[in-house]
């Protein structure tokens, strides 16, 4: 039993500090305001602390923090992307990912299981050889495996699904994880309250006041506040937002649908995703199978579930595991994922000026939450986007420039 | 010591008919009809099951379907709900979760390191150093879980079923009976659902020691059975709410999914336990489960209980165990005044002690903490909830009765959008504001009081028959007077803690408090980080507690506390009912026994199963693909292209919704040819390609790829819907088949089944004709996708065998043989034509696959202009090039999808890559840096093992290279 939990076992008064401060009111001015107290945000507002040392940061959110898709995805982290570019971002982010419980000092059950993208078609065999041939390129580990290696690693999988869809190999990316979503907001929570930046919950933005093109404050539910930079980092609310400053993007709203089944025991200790049966699927270290699916083929704005979505889910699983009839799903939900033309983000800054835009997270948002709040401090903080993140810029949709991520961003979350 | 009692009108148990089980090794009788945990309890069984997270020896708590600590499985199945699966002659059972059985379980050293284990624990250890976590996560992972999942469970496929009816009614209590009477009566059809086994709610167990709420209930059987027009499920529950009154209702046969007109719920209240020390001893239960264990299974709860009340059930509880013949040594009641009205007095009058103001500071186990032998009980300061412990005493006793209140069973009024808000008086939410057509009636509209109940589910109704359009008369809404049904705030704070408020999770009261004092002092964040209500019983008995500890805490009104989001489903459902029969819908074409019967090898290419190839002889793929091809080109070969997709476009605006649709020009095309058509997205992405003949100057015939028929279809719909084109769309996919007839002899062939002039001058390419080919009208379209020398031929689906048989009879003699898709592909590509979607990706512009020849710039619209505008003035940065390797190459032939590789950079990939035994070289088509798009110039293929490949750009058709 690890030293601290004895240590811990052994004080009186048991509770450690609060994680983050409750702050009363905002204060009139700050250097920056941040939109949103997901993962995202948070993470920028630690690593403008951590990083950049400025620290008079409001972090605002209108419900309480991780309470949106930070908490509602189905918690993968992975760089198995299309495009180099893609590619190199997320495998920045693993990176930060893999050291990140110890830098919070939270444990994050950052658990690295490896990750197998099924493949049931030629046509998506080939599109395997092409992550993986690109992966290979930039030094992510990936390949192409036969069926062979895919019931070694997961020896209950039926290889013919039922015979619906027999596999016929899979893109294996060994660092493929999966991570405590909550935990990651609270982490980087307490870790920006250590430097001095503020989080309000219950804090909804109404206005952003923007003149002669720069932003100089914005106003809440709590008041007005002075400020001469914003970032929004909210999900499924964008559009909201960005007409809060006349800005146009081409995101749309889709709701993404996940459940989870009672807890086991341990038997699935990878992570499995099948484009053609439209699941992802996963066992968290309680027990649970966590499941998901592709997004819901129209747009809404809402989180509302449907029986659907939970019937075609459960249905392509036991063509995979028919052992699991008798398992039961215990509770579904869904979040809204803001979805851009080429499925990739839209990061860096805005024409106006001040306004920083982390937003087109679409269904890939969690496992780019180190690297994406790294790269908008960096962005805030030099007012320039660094490379790293040149490739998802918004201006994109005008140059013709899209990143091209839909292959591999698609089932696969 | 038995604690059977003897038989007594309205059990639910036969006692005709014994069941033999055994139970960890032992031996049992039961009843038929007993569940396994009435049938153990009865037989003086108190250990039933461990905790999830401390492994604490648990018993019976709720009998409701919420006993998720008593967990079993028979050897087959798992995590079985002994609180209401009924037991089985013959079945073998064995707790989940614990290591060598409930009684002497490895694991419950871990109660005694609790204090190690507190909320939040795993966030704070096992990470650093980050090399050990592997270890501990295994560690942790194998503790948690529950039951093993059996692999060789067989898939069992339940029913579905659809069903609709005028109004729905959730709950079969007092309440919900009255609503299907009074609706029922007015005419309605209705269908009246209940989890339980029997009818009846709380009517079947709640009897404060007399019988008559038993009659009120043999009264509503009695009329419902008499109206044919109520439809009664019980053993069903509601499993969630979806908009518009879906209601999926589950079984244990199947799902039956209802779309109702108006909905009731009259789903009642979960009872909730007070919070004390030990207050999960087995031995501790809830008032109701005691009340179902008298008078559904005739199982004495214990001998010697006390009953601890914080509201006047605890005395209609006391009242039935008396009845039960069991000795109540005390009531202790939480309230300063104390009451229970005449419940109070009768009781007295029984010689019962009753202790108001009064607490159970703690039970107390036996020796072997498996059960409860005793309760130590205080003085309780009701107003500042603390216990005073200066004069307790200790009462033994083998049973402890809970009641302190009711959560209402709101999940699915919750999903519905229904407001609730906090009623004091209740001490309980109730719904404030229904969406139409949604009702609610009985203990989940905060009403408690029998008679009550029933008006309540009367006036339910007439509320839904007037929502329906019936008349009927308004009746008042029940107010509930007298005492709050439940304890404002039911907890017994103990220095030594293990007052346990969620039994799935183990959560205590101090795992809230230090919750709220690290930061999560909101009710999401609270269950986030101590996993209240997470576990498989959803919070039923433990959220009511958890708002009201962080009330508390917080110092504020129970309402600005709230309740975490409800979601479905309201048990957990098993995947085999959700996913039911598996639907993969499938396509096949009128030639699909024949391409069997020939030994095809199939492929799935959108919906359709498709002829890939037809190996003779053992032949390989790669072999039978090449043998095919052959044929083709030396004589002729034949293909079911029957799945591609046909759209007919009829209508006097057909020519201008084709200009708006594709890239080229169709308002001049003659009748009596086709043209090329290309699909582009908005942004200008190549997303189809097919062709078009015109049939009438207001009918074209299009032929779509058989992958994005369904899609470009669709997309054809939603442009219509924008432009509102005089036009009509019809798909008619499936009511034609088509066959392509292509190679040298393929003329000859042909022209022997029809009359036809085929020559070049009379029918060139370009063209097609309407005709009839072995007696088949047809629709010949001269097109060179394969071979220079080729005819498609389209006729109603039905008669294609005809068709391709007679052309078979025609062709046998000149070589001609069928083959396949697979081989479709490489012929192709020997004559140089793209597939979108293959030699395409989603972000391929036209430009880069050398197809400007078919945008016509100069038209005032169509879907992507736009944006091709502004990329025809941008320098292309990829361009899709035919290649060839070196002739004679050996070594790692580089396979589609490997990469071009220059400078050690990404220029593009290999789009298509095959041998061709015709031509004898290695042939393909690949994107490269549009410097090296000339013919003759070179680049480097990187093969899946690293190799670099030189690869040299040729010119289409590949053919030319065999002439060379």
């Amino acid at each position: 039993m690890p030293f601290r939990l004895l240590k811990y076992a052994l004080k009186k008064e048991h509770p450690a500090p609060r994680f983050f401060k409750a702050h009363e009111m905002p204060k009139k001015s700050y250097d920056v305001v941040i939109i949103g107290g997901g993962g995202h945000g948070l993470a920028a507002a630690y690593y403008l602390a951590k990083d950049h040392g400025i620290s008079n940061v409001a972090v605002l959110e209108k419900g309480y923090i991780g309470g949106g898709n930070t908490g509602r995805n189905t918690a993968i982290v992975r760089s198995n992307y299309l495009t180099p570019e893609g590619v190199n971002f997320y495998d920045a982010s693993v990176k930060i990912y893999e050291g990140l419980s110890e830098e919070l000092d939270l444990n994050l059950f950052y658990s690295t299981r490896g990750h197998f993208t099924l493949a049931h078609t030629e046509s998506a065999m080939r599109t395997m050889r092409w992550r993986a041939e690109v992966n290979k390129h930039v030094g992510v580990e990936s390949r192409v495996v036969g069926p062979d290696e895919i019931a070694k690693a997961c020896p209950q999988l039926d290889l013919s699904c039922s015979g619906q869809a027999p596999i016929l190999g899979a893109l294996f990316h060994a660092p493929g994880s999966i991570a405590r979503h909550d935990g990651v907001a609270w982490g980087y929570a307490r870790g920006a309250d250590s430097y001095g930046a503020e989080i309000y919950q219950n804090t909804e933005v109404l206005s952003i006041d923007v003149k002669n093109g720069k932003v100089c404050g914005v106003q809440t539910n709590k008041g007005y506040i002075e400020t001469k930079q914003v970032l929004s980092a909210v999900a499924g609310f964008t559009p909201r937002i960005t007409e809060m400053v006349g800005l146009e993007t081409p995101i749309v709203i889709h709701p993404l649908q996940a459940c989870v089944t009672e807890p086991m025991k341990p038997w699935l200790d990878t992570i499995l995703v099948s484009g053609s049966l439209h699941v992802y699927v996963s066992q968290s270290s309680r027990g649970e199978l966590v499941m998901g699916s592709s997004l819901d083929p129209y747009e809404v704005h809402s989180t509302r579930s449907t029986l659907d979505f939970v019937e075609g889910l459960t249905s392509h699983m036991l063509d995979m595991f028919p052992f699991l009839s008798n398992v039961k799903v215990v509770r579904q939900w869904a979040g809204m994922a803001d979805m851009t033309p080429d499925f990739a983000p839209i990061m860096g800054k805005t024409p106006i000026e001040g306004f920083y835009l982390d937003a087109g997270w679409g269904t890939w948002g969690f496992k780019a939450t180190p690297i994406s709040g790294k790269t908008m401090a960096q962005t805030i903080a030099n007012d320039s986007a660094p490379d790293l993140i040149h490739t998802f810029r918004l201006s994109r949709f005008e140059d013709y420039e899209l990143t091209g991520e839909k292959g591999a961003a698609s089932v696969g979350h | 010591m038995s604690l059977r009692n003897s038989y007594k009108p309205g059990e639910w148990i036969n006692r005709a008919k014994e069941i033999n089980f055994t139970f960890e090794g032992e031996a049992f009788t039961a009843f038929e009809g007993d569940t396994i945990s009435s049938a153990l309890w009865a037989a003086g069984q108190k250990v039933l099951g461990r905790s999830f997270k401390y492994h604490r020896p648990r018993g019976v708590l709720s009998l409701a379907n919420h006993d998720v600590n008593i967990l079993m499985t028979d050897g087959t199945d798992t995590n079985m709900r002994a609180d209401v699966v009924e037991v089985k002659d013959g079945m073998t059972l064995q707790a989940v979760n614990t290591i060598g059985g409930v009684k002497k379980d490895k694991n419950n050293y871990i109660d005694s390191i609790s204090p190690l284990l507190p909320v939040g624990f795993y966030y704070k250890a096992f990470h650093t150093p980050r090399k050990l976590f592997p270890f501990w996560e295994h560690m942790i992972r194998k503790a948690a879980g529950l039951g093993i999942v059996n692999f060789d469970y067989p898939r069992i496929l339940k029913r579905k079923l659809h069903t609709h009816c005028d109004l729905l009614i959730i709950g079969a209590g007092p309440s919900g009976l009255t609503a299907a009477c009074k609706a029922a009566s007015a005419g309605l059809q209705v269908t009246l659902i209940d989890e339980n086994r029997h009818l009846g709610g709380s009517l079947s167990y709640d009897h404060g020691g007399h019988k008559v709420s038993a009659e009120y209930g043999e009264d509503l059987l009695k009329k419902i059975e008499s109206l044919p027009n109520i439809t009664v499920r019980v053993g069903a529950y509601a499993a969630g709410y979806y908009p518009d009154h879906f209601i999926p209702i589950v079984e244990t046969g199947g799902i039956t999914k209802v779309r109702a007109k108006a909905v009731i719920v009259a789903s009642g209240a979960f009872e909730q336990p007070p919070v004390f020390r030990y207050n999960d001893l087995p031995g501790v239960m809830l008032g109701s489960a005691a009340q179902r264990l008298i008078y559904r299974y005739g199982v004495k709860p214990c001998h010697n209980g006390i009953v601890f009340t914080a509201n006047d059930y605890g005395y209609r509880v006391a009242l039935d165990l008396l009845a039960a013949g069991a000795n109540v040594l005390a009531v202790v009641d939480l309230r300063a005044g104390g009451n229970g009205g005449l419940h109070n007095l009768e009781l007295c009058k029984r010689g019962v002690k009753i202790y108001a103001g009064h607490c159970v500071y703690e039970a107390v186990a036996t020796s072997d903490k498996s059960k409860v032998r005793g309760a130590v009980i205080c003085a309780y300061d009701d107003k500042n909830n603390v216990a005073l412990t200066d004069n307790k005493f200790t009462v033994d006793c083998d049973g402890i009765v809970m009641s302190a209140g009711w959560a209402p069973a709101a999940a699915l009024l919750y999903q519905a959008g229904t407001a609730m808000q906090f009623d004091y008086d209740v001490q309980q939410f109730v719904p404030s504001r229904l969406l139409d057509g949604i009702f609610a009636a009985g203990k989940v509209n905060g009403i408690f009081e029998l008679d009550q109940r029933m008006r309540d589910g009367e006036r339910a109704a007439n509320d839904a028959l007037n929502y329906l359009g019936k008349l009927a008369v308004n009746t008042n809404a029940e107010k509930h007077s007298g005492g709050a049904p439940s304890h404002a705030y039911a907890m017994v704070p103990h220095p030594k803690g293990k007052n346990f408020v969620d039994f799935d999770e183990d959560i205590q009261i101090k795992d809230f408090e230090n919750a709220a004092k690290e930061g999560f002092d909101n009710i999401e964040l609270m269950k986030r980080f101590t996993t209240v209500g997470m576990g498989p019983s959803q919070g039923k008995h433990s959220n009511m507690n958890a708002i009201r500890i962080l009330a508390k805490i917080r110092g504020l009104p129970v309402e600005k506390i709230g309740t975490t989001t409800s979601r479905p489903f309201f048990h957990p459902t098993p995947m085999g009912h959700l996913g039911g029969r598996g639907f993969h819908p499938h396509r096949l074409t009128s030639l699909h026994d024949w391409h069997e019967a020939h030994g095809a090898v199939f492929t799935d290419i959108g919906a359709w199963k498709r002829a890939a190839y037809y190996p003779q002889f053992g032949q390989t793929k790669a072999d039978a693909i090449q043998a095919e091809a052959m044929a083709v080109r030396k004589s002729a070969g034949l293909i079911d292209v029957s799945s591609l997709g046909k759209i007919e476009v009829h209508g006097p605006a057909a020519a201008e919704f084709l200009e708006r649709f594709f890239t080229g020009k169709y308002a001049n095309q003659k009748i009596g040819t086709w043209r090329y058509t290309l699909l582009l997205d908005e942004a200008g992405v190549v997303v189809d390609d097919g062709v078009a003949s015109r049939v009438a100057d207001d009918l074209f015939y299009l032929s779509i790829g058989t992958a994005n028929a369904a899609m470009v279809y669709r997309e054809m719909q939603r442009c219509q819907q924008e432009w509102r084109l005089d036009i009509g769309l019809v798909n008619v996919t499936g009511a034609f088949g088509a066959i392509n007839i292509a190679g040298p002899a393929a003329r000859e062939i042909l022209s022997s089944l029809t009359e036809l002039d085929l020559s070049t001058e009379a029918f060139p390419l370009g063209h097609f004709r309407e005709t009839t080919v072995a007696n088949v009208p047809t629709k010949v379209i001269r097109a060179s996708f394969v071979s220079d020398m080729a005819y498609e031929l389209h006729s109603p689906m039905r008669q294609v065998p005809q068709l391709w048989n007679a052309l078979m009879d025609a062709g046998k003699q000149k070589g001609l043989r069928a083959f396949g898709s697979d081989t479709q592909r490489l012929l192709r590509l020997e004559m140089g034509h793209t597939i979108p979607g293959i030699d395409t990706d989603g972000l391929t512009n036209p430009y880069e696959i050398g197809a400007e020849w078919v945008i016509k710039m100069d038209k005032p619209y169509f879907v992507g202009q736009r944006s091709l505008s502004i990329l025809s003035k941008r320098p292309l940065r990829k361009q899709l090039v035919a290649f060839t390797l070196a002739a004679n190459f050996k070594g790692e032939v580089p396979l589609e999808c490997n990469l071009v590789i220059d400078s050690g950079e990404i220029a593009g990939r290999v789009t298509s890559i095959s041998y061709s035994k015709f031509i004898d070289r290695i042939i393909g088509f690949a994107y490269v840096a549009p410097a090296k798009k000339a013919v003759g110039s070179s680049f480097d293929i990187r093969t899946d093992n690293g190799l670099l490949v030189a690869a040299t750009v040729v010119a289409t058709p590949f053919f030319q290279l065999q002439e060379a």
